[in-house]
């Protein structure tokens, strides 16, 4: 994978362009930046950790207007914001934090979607902490960063709220065609990129609701469906088309799409293949992967049963075993649907947790309960082959692995029992195997993960693009939606590169 | 949404659902199944392919009522339309020149083994069919199934087909009578394609069985349908439906079928009270 070390040269234009302003300037002027540093980072509200992990509403309420007009005022405006450079698809971050400062908030709103299709969602689930804002030079100089992701959220929310959502004039259509199969986070962001640039685009997707992750995995006290439905909304009204229940591969292959006039494509299929821990006893009752239970409940909306159809298994005593976001987002969950004692039983310790910080600390105050260095060896059932107990050994952390992260060795003689009724498998995922199945001149990874060349996210096969899980094997949301930038700006390339083609051939028949 | 263009009961709790589906039309091969939503607050339920018309576009399915999806299902007529109807999906059935084939089917399973039956003849095989029923009622497809069968037999518990019994042992015996028998093919309920795969392991002969676990999204994204294969895990999703029935961790199957027995009972509960009070 390469990093972006280096703003393409276009960005850094831009970039130097809106800084140049003159409303800039006097804006910079106005506060001195040594003000500008006292100011103290504004909390956004939250609602109490005991109401909260009752039902399945917003944990997080945003920032009112007048506290993200403070919390911009802390925004230096840099000449070299490396906070920019930190982030994935490369938001003009300073221009818009400005722009939230002066109260132009439907300005800021379309500063962040020139670059940003879904700046609601990525307001509420990017890992900041370790993009724009681990970068940012009020980090450095005072340790406490701007908070870039709430003042998003801020944004986009009040776009959304107050009823002015703008839909960009789009150029001339080009006539040419683009199939994006999946509907997540990647897909998405491609279709809005490219349907700005005048491209038909179409998505395909398996599920009967847009938003592949974002709609069955992220739970709705993260990211409201609500949220999403605007996003989807806002991309059908750019002229986006959806084909909802099509799964590429099986309904249709790649050389049909491309017989039925599809020019180019985007596969961000995702990484729907979850993995288990192959140990005994795996296949009990009340054993689940954080995909099928996090699906039961997002999207087939377990939580209402039975007014909804599907059920989902209520656990007493849960325990999910992970370390990132989706092993929080399960052990939140179970908590909600009424678990007595929801635990998170990770191997390795707190540090090298992947999960984000907030949701660590968001957990933490919902009481959950945490065992560190711990991993099953044997699930034990009891009555009609339901899961009753975990049998679990200690670990300690020996040699860094490839990871970086020490490697958990078991202590011999440390196992002991740990009573269970619902187990969720969060230890990741493996990308989905339909397509590359189904396209054998596809090249993939000894993971099967699809291979791309990482400069443009081209595939082996000619116009046919990857991006998001299906080349990173499970990883988050925002670096899907890098990718889909990159993908997209050279589909762009590609489809007017072919369009030219396509007029020099039937110039010469037409002769 | 997809259309309806036909609902008909065919027997007592068996009910055929048509629908106008060009696109899975098209694609669809014996032995795969499509996922469908009846309504918004629906189950996804998968149902085999009994048979599709490419020309029109229409796929046909065969289902049992269970719970409250089927239910619902069951209730829906020609003209409605359902949210969701996708496919096709799993592997197709391996359908070549195997020599004599039997083919065994019962419940939403006689439906199901026809298309399969009719490649099989197709490719030139002998096909045995044998179907079993609960009581003489219960038949439904005999003349399409006899259309693509050189022998055609029915097993039931009562006297009608002179043939009162259960599937194993008629199937043991004509195991016994014919020459060779070369391959078992058996859709229908656990119960029945479990028999009949333990009727021809004596004997060692390939039994392919079309798994029915519960599943979710039927893409490989859940792993609810996960099945334990000769010591291994699989999806029934993505690396089935068919799999060797010998190999089968049967008792797994079978308690992994009610993982939601109870639930079943409320929500078919709770859904007669709302609807019928």
């Amino acid at each position: 994978m390469a990093d972006k070390k280096e703003l393409a040269p276009e960005l850094k234009e831009m970039l130097k362009e809106e800084y140049s302003q003159e409303w800039r300037k006097e804006l910079r002027k106005s506060i001195p930046a040594k003000e500008r540093m006292k100011i103290s980072r504004k909390k956004m509200p939250e609602r109490s950790p005991e109401v909260r992990n009752q039902d399945f509403n917003e944990v997080n309420l945003g920032l009112p207007a007048q506290l993200a007009r403070e919390e911009a005022k802390r925004c230096l405006d840099c000449a070299n914001p490396q906070c920019v450079l930190g982030c994935p698809v490369g938001i003009d971050i300073p221009s818009f934090i400005k722009l939230i400062e002066i109260g132009d908030f439907t300005k800021s709103v379309r500063k962040l979607k020139e670059t940003n299709s879904l700046p609601s969602i990525c307001g509420r689930v990017c890992p900041q902490e370790v993009q724009c804002e681990e970068v940012c030079n009020l980090k450095k100089a005072t340790g406490v960063p701007v908070a870039i992701g709430n003042l998003e959220r801020f944004a986009a929310d009040y776009e959304r709220e107050n009823g002015e959502v703008f839909i960009p004039k789009l150029p001339p259509s080009t006539g040419q065609k683009a199939a994006i199969i999946g509907a997540g986070p990647a897909g998405l962001t491609v279709a809005g990129d490219l349907a700005r640039k005048g491209h038909q685009c179409t998505i395909f997707e398996a599920l009967h609701v847009a938003g592949g992750v974002l709609v069955y995995g992220i739970p709705e006290f993260r990211l409201p469906k609500k949220i999403l439905e605007a996003e989807v909304d806002y991309l059908r009204q750019m002229g986006v088309g959806f084909k909802m229940n099509y799964v590429v591969g099986m309904t249709a292959s790649l050389e049909d799409l491309k017989k039925a006039g599809y020019d180019a494509f985007f596969i961000g299929t995702g990484a729907g293949l979850p993995n288990f821990m192959r140990i005994p006893g795996e296949n009990l009752i009340g054993i689940y992967s954080a995909n099928e239970y996090l699906t039961r409940v997002n999207l087939m909306r377990a939580y209402d049963f039975p007014e909804y159809d599907t059920p989902v298994y209520l656990g007493k005593r849960a325990v999910v075993l992970g370390g990132g976001n989706v092993a929080m987002d399960s052990v939140r969950t179970a908590k909600r649907l009424g678990a007595e004692k929801a635990t998170i039983v990770y191997r390795r310790s707190r540090k090298e947790m992947p999960a984000r910080t907030e949701e660590i600390h968001h957990a933490e105050e919902e009481g959950i309960e945490f065992h560190f260095l711990t991993t099953p060896i044997k699930f034990i059932g009891g009555e009609n082959g339901k899961v009753k107990a975990m049998e679990c050994i200690q670990m300690e952390l020996g040699e860094p692995d490839e990871s970086g992260r020490r490697r958990p060795v078991p202590i011999p003689g440390s196992e002991f029992i740990m009573e269970v009724d619902l187990v969720v498998v969060a230890i990741g995922n493996s990308p989905n195997p339909l397509i590359p199945q189904t396209n054998p001149e596809l090249k993939v990874g000894k993971w099967g993960n699809v291979e791309v060349d990482w400069d443009t996210m081209a595939t082996s096969i000619p116009g046919v693009y990857a991006g998001g899980d299906i080349i990173r094997g499970g990883a988050t949301v925002i670096l899907a939606m890098g990718d889909a930038r990159v993908a997209a700006r050279e589909m762009d390339r590609y489809l007017n590169a072919l369009k030219r083609t396509k007029g020099k051939k039937k110039k010469k028949e037409t002769r | 949404m997809a259309k309806i263009l036909q609902r008909e009961r065919l027997v007592p709790n068996i009910h055929l659902i048509e629908i106008h589906s060009p696109e899975i039309a098209r694609k669809c091969q014996p032995g795969q199944f499509v996922i469908v939503m009846p309504d918004e607050k629906g189950e996804r339920i998968p149902l085999t392919i009994a048979d599709w018309n490419r020309d029109k576009g229409t796929v046909t399915s065969v289902f049992m009522v269970v719970g409250t999806s089927t239910h619902k299902l069951s209730l829906l007529k020609a003209g409605d339309e359902v949210p969701v109807f996708v496919g096709p999906l799993g592997r197709p059935s391996k359908i070549e020149k195997f020599g004599t084939v039997l083919c065994a089917g019962g419940c939403f399973g006689i439906a199901a083994i026809y298309p399969i039956a009719r490649a099989l003849k197709e490719a030139g095989n002998k096909v045995i069919t044998l179907l079993d029923v609960k009581a003489n009622y219960l038949l439904y497809w005999e003349d399409r199934l006899k259309a693509v069968s050189d022998k055609f037999v029915v097993s039931s518990r009562d006297s009608f087909f002179n043939c009162k019994d259960y599937i194993p042992r008629v199937l043991g015996d004509i195991l016994k009578k014919e020459k060779k028998v070369d391959r078992v093919i058996s859709v229908g309920c656990t119960y029945l394609i479990y028999t009949c795969s333990e009727a021809t392991r004596p004997k060692g002969i390939r039994t392919i069985v079309s798994l029915n676990p519960i599943m979710v999204d039927g893409t490989g994204m859940c792993g609810a349908c996960r099945v334990t294969i000769g010591g291994k895990t699989k999806f029934a999703c993505v690396d089935g439906p068919d799999f060797d029935g010998h190999q089968v961790d049967w008792e797994e199957l079978f308690t992994r079928r009610k993982s939601y027995f109870e639930d079943e009972i409320d929500s078919l509960n709770y859904w007669e009270k709302i609807n019928f009070p």
